[in-house]
C-alpha cells in the first residue's frame, strides 16, 4: 500500500458503536429466515419431523433477535421508533420491517407446526414466512455494506451472498444437531452446498477487495476467520463421513458449522471496526483515486473566478474587517 | 437548481428558506479556539476528556458527540521555501510581493516553519449519508437546508456513525443518543448567526448563504493561488464530488488528508440499487439454494 498522508495518524471515521449484540444478531437472523425457508419446504415434501425442528430453530432465532437488536440501542425503550417510518436507503429500516413481519409469521407457523392450532392463518404464514427469511437472511450484509467503510462497502456486491450462504449453513447445522439422521439427509446436503458456497464466496470476496481486504488479515477478524474455516471444513468432514449413521457424529458437525458461521460473521464485524479506525485503509483507495484521475475528488485549485493580480485584500485582512 | 437536497427546499414549500452553511478558510485561522469554546457554552456541551496528547496545540482530538468545533495543528515545514528547499527567485519574489500587500497567511513564519489550522466542523453535505441511514427519522433536513439529529427521536442505533464520510457523528455514553453540529438551529431560527462564527476572531468561520459564501470563496482562492499559495484549494465546495457538496466548506492551505479530512468522500447511498441489487440476488439464490438442497434427492 501507498504511504499515505494523515493526520497525527487519527482515525478519518468513527468506529461502530455496535457491541456483541450485532454480530450475533447477524447469526441469529440469518438462521432464523433460512430455518423457516427449510422448514417450509421439507414439509412440502412431506418430512414432518425436520419441518418441526426447523421451524423451532426459527421461531427461536426470531425471538432472540429483536433482544438483542433492541439490548444494543442507545436508547433500548425507544426500540418502537424504528417502525415510525419505512425507508429503502435505509437497510436497518426496511430491515426492521422484514424483522417483525417474519417474527409473526415464523412464530405462527412454528406453533402451528407443534400443536396444530391456527391451521387456517398458517397456510398463509408459513409461505410468508418462508419467503421472508431470504431477504432476512442477506439484508444485513446490506447494512453494513451501505456504510463509509471501505472493507464493507467495496464487497457490497459479494456480501450479501456470503451472509446468505452462512445462514443456510447455520439452519442446515441447527437442524442436522437436532433431527434424527434418518429423517436429516435434507438438512446435511443442504449443509454440504451451503459450506461450498460460504466457502467460495468468501475467496471471492477477499479476491475483489484486493488490497482493501487488509483488516481481514489482522487481529480478531483474522483470527476469526481462521477459527471459523477450521470450524466449516472439520464440521462438514465429519458430516459427510459420519452424519447419515450416528446422532452424536451429526450432533458434534451441527455444533462446529454452527460456530463456523457465528465467527465468520464475527470476522466481518471485526474487519469493519478495524478498518474504520485504520486511516491508511480509509485515505488510501481515495488518494488513489484521485490521483489516477478516476475520481475528481472533493478538493480543487482552481479558481472559478478570475482574481485581478492587484486586488488582494481579503475578507479579513482588509480594513473595513 | 443549483444546491438542491432530496429534501430542501421542495417539502418546504413556501417556509422554505435560503441554504445556509458555513465557509471555513483556514488561511487566516490562528487556533485560538474560540469557535471550541462558543460551541459548548450555547450548545450546552458536556465535558470532553481532558489530557495532553503531544500533538502540536490539539489536545480536542476529533470531532465526536461532544466536539463539533475541532481545531486541528498540523506543524509544517514550508516546501517551497526559496532559502532552503531550492524554490527559485521567482515564488521568493511572489510571496514577497504578496506580503507587502498585506495578503498573508497567518501560519507563515519568517524561518520557513509553518502551521496549519483549521477549524473542523459537521460538513451538512447535500447527499447526506448519515440522515439517508437513520431509520427512525430523527436526523432531518431543515429549512435551511442543514442536517440535524432531532434528540427526542433519536433512540441510538448508531446506524449513523460509520455510514458518515467524515468520522463526525458519535454516540455520547452516558445518554445513548447521538449527538452533532445542528448549526445553531435555534439560532438562525431567530435570524442570528451561529456561535462559532460570531466568536471567531479572525472571520476565518464566515457564515451565510451558501451561494453567496462559494462565491467570496472563489475570489479567496484567486487571491491566493495568485499569490503564489499553489497547494491553496478549496475542499467540498461544488456540486461534482461524491457527496455534491456541502453545506460546510473549506479552504485549504494543503491536501484534505493532512487535516484529518477524506480526499474523495462518498454517500454510500448513492450504491444504494447496487447494494440491494446484490441483497435481492443472495436472497434469491438461497431460495434455490435450499429448493435443490430439499427436492434434489432422497427425503
Amino acid at each position: 500500500m501507498t504511504e499515505v498522508r494523515s493526520y497525527h495518524g487519527q482515525p478519518v471515521l468513527k468506529e461502530p458503536i455496535w457491541t456483541w449484540e450485532i454480530p450475533c444478531y447477524f447469526f441469529s437472523g440469518g438462521l432464523a429466515g433460512a430455518s423457516a425457508g427449510l422448514a417450509y419446504l421439507v414439509e412440502l415434501r412431506g418430512n414432518k419431523v425436520l419441518g418441526r425442528r426447523a421451524w423451532a430453530i426459527s421461531m427461536a432465532g426470531v425471538i432472540a433477535s429483536p433482544a438483542l437488536l433492541i439490548s444494543d440501542l442507545g436508547r433500548p425503550a425507544r426500540f418502537l421508533n424504528m417502525l415510525r417510518m419505512f425507508k429503502p436507503t435505509s437497510p436497518m429500516s426496511v430491515g426492521s420491517w422484514i424483522l417483525t413481519a417474519s417474527g409473526a409469521t415464523t412464530s405462527l407457523s412454528a406453533i402451528n407446526a407443534w400443536t396444530g392450532l391456527f391451521p387456517t392463518s398458517a397456510k398463509v404464514a408459513k409461505p410468508a414466512a418462508a419467503l421472508l427469511g431470504l431477504p432476512l437472511s442477506s439484508y444485513t450484509a446490506a447494512l453494513v455494506a451501505n456504510t463509509a467503510i471501505p472493507v464493507w462497502h467495496e464487497s457490497h456486491r459479494t456480501l450479501p451472498f456470503m451472509f446468505a450462504s452462512g445462514a443456510a449453513l447455520s439452519a442446515a447445522a441447527a437442524a442436522v444437531a437436532t433431527t434424527p439422521p434418518d429423517h436429516a439427509a435434507q438438512a446435511r446436503r443442504l449443509a454440504l452446498i451451503a459450506a461450498l458456497c460460504e466457502g467460495a464466496s468468501n475467496e471471492v470476496m477477499r479476491k475483489a477487495l484486493g488490497d482493501q481486504a487488509q483488516p481481514y488479515k489482522t487481529g480478531l477478524a483474522s483470527h476469526l476467520g481462521d477459527l471459523s474455516r477450521g470450524c466449516a471444513v472439520t464440521g462438514t468432514a465429519l458430516l459427510a463421513r459420519r452424519g447419515s449413521r450416528s446422532r452424536a457424529a451429526a450432533a458434534l458437525a451441527g455444533g462446529l458449522l454452527l460456530a463456523a458461521a457465528l465467527g465468520r460473521r464475527w470476522s466481518v464485524f471485526k474487519a469493519g471496526v478495524q478498518g474504520a479506525s485504520s486511516p491508511e485503509h480509509v485515505i488510501a483507495p481515495q488518494r488513489q483515486r484521485v490521483d489516477r484521475g478516476e475520481a475528481r475528488g472533493a478538493a480543487r485549485r482552481q479558481a472559478n473566478v478570475s482574481t485581478p493580480e492587484h486586488e488582494l485584500a481579503s475578507p479579513a485582512t482588509s480594513p473595513s474587517a | 437548481m443549483k444546491l438542491e437536497t432530496h429534501s430542501w427546499p421542495s417539502s418546504y414549500g413556501e417556509e422554505a428558506k435560503p441554504r445556509m452553511g458555513f465557509f471555513t478558510d483556514t488561511s487566516v485561522c490562528i487556533g485560538c479556539k474560540a469557535c471550541e469554546v462558543a460551541c459548548k457554552e450555547w450548545n450546552q456541551i458536556p465535558m470532553s476528556i481532558q489530557g495532553f496528547t503531544g500533538r502540536s496545540y490539539d489536545n480536542t482530538i476529533d470531532l465526536g458527540a461532544n466536539t463539533w468545533r475541532h481545531v486541528a495543528f498540523v506543524e509544517q515545514k514550508l516546501p517551497i521555501d526559496a532559502r532552503e528547499n531550492g524554490g527559485n527567485l521567482v515564488q521568493t519574489a511572489e510571496r514577497a510581493q504578496a506580503l507587502d500587500a498585506g495578503l498573508q497567511t497567518y501560519q507563515e513564519g519568517p524561518d520557513g516553519f509553518r502551521w496549519l489550522m483549521a477549524s473542523d466542523v459537521c460538513k451538512h453535505c447535500t447527499d447526506a449519508a448519515c440522515l439517508e441511514v437513520c431509520p427512525t427519522g430523527a436526523l432531518f433536513r431543515t429549512e435551511f437546508g442543514t442536517v440535524v439529529v432531532q434528540e427526542d427521536v433519536c433512540n441510538g442505533c448508531g446506524y449513523c456513525v460509520p455510514a458518515c464520510p467524515f468520522g463526525v457523528l458519535d454516540q455520547r455514553e452516558e445518554d445513548g443518543r447521538v449527538w452533532k453540529c445542528t448549526l445553531c438551529y435555534d439560532r438562525l431560527k431567530d435570524d442570528k448567526e451561529p456561535a462559532c462564527a460570531q466568536a471567531c476572531p479572525t472571520n476565518s468561520i464566515q457564515f451565510g448563504e451558501l451561494d453567496e459564501l462559494r462565491e467570496r470563496a472563489e475570489h479567496r482562492l484567486g487571491q491566493l493561488q495568485g499569490a503564489g499559495q499553489e497547494k491553496a484549494q478549496l475542499y467540498l465546495a461544488d456540486d461534482d464530488d461524491g457527496i455534491s457538496g456541502a453545506g460546510a466548506f473549506f479552504l485549504l492551505l494543503d491536501d484534505p488528508e493532512v487535516y484529518g479530512l477524506p480526499p474523495d468522500p462518498h454517500d454510500t447511498v448513492h450504491d444504494i440499487g447496487a447494494i440491494w441489487g446484490a441483497a435481492a440476488a443472495a436472497a434469491a439464490a438461497l431460495g434455490a439454494a435450499l429448493a435443490v438442497a430439499v427436492f434434489g434427492g432422497r427425503k
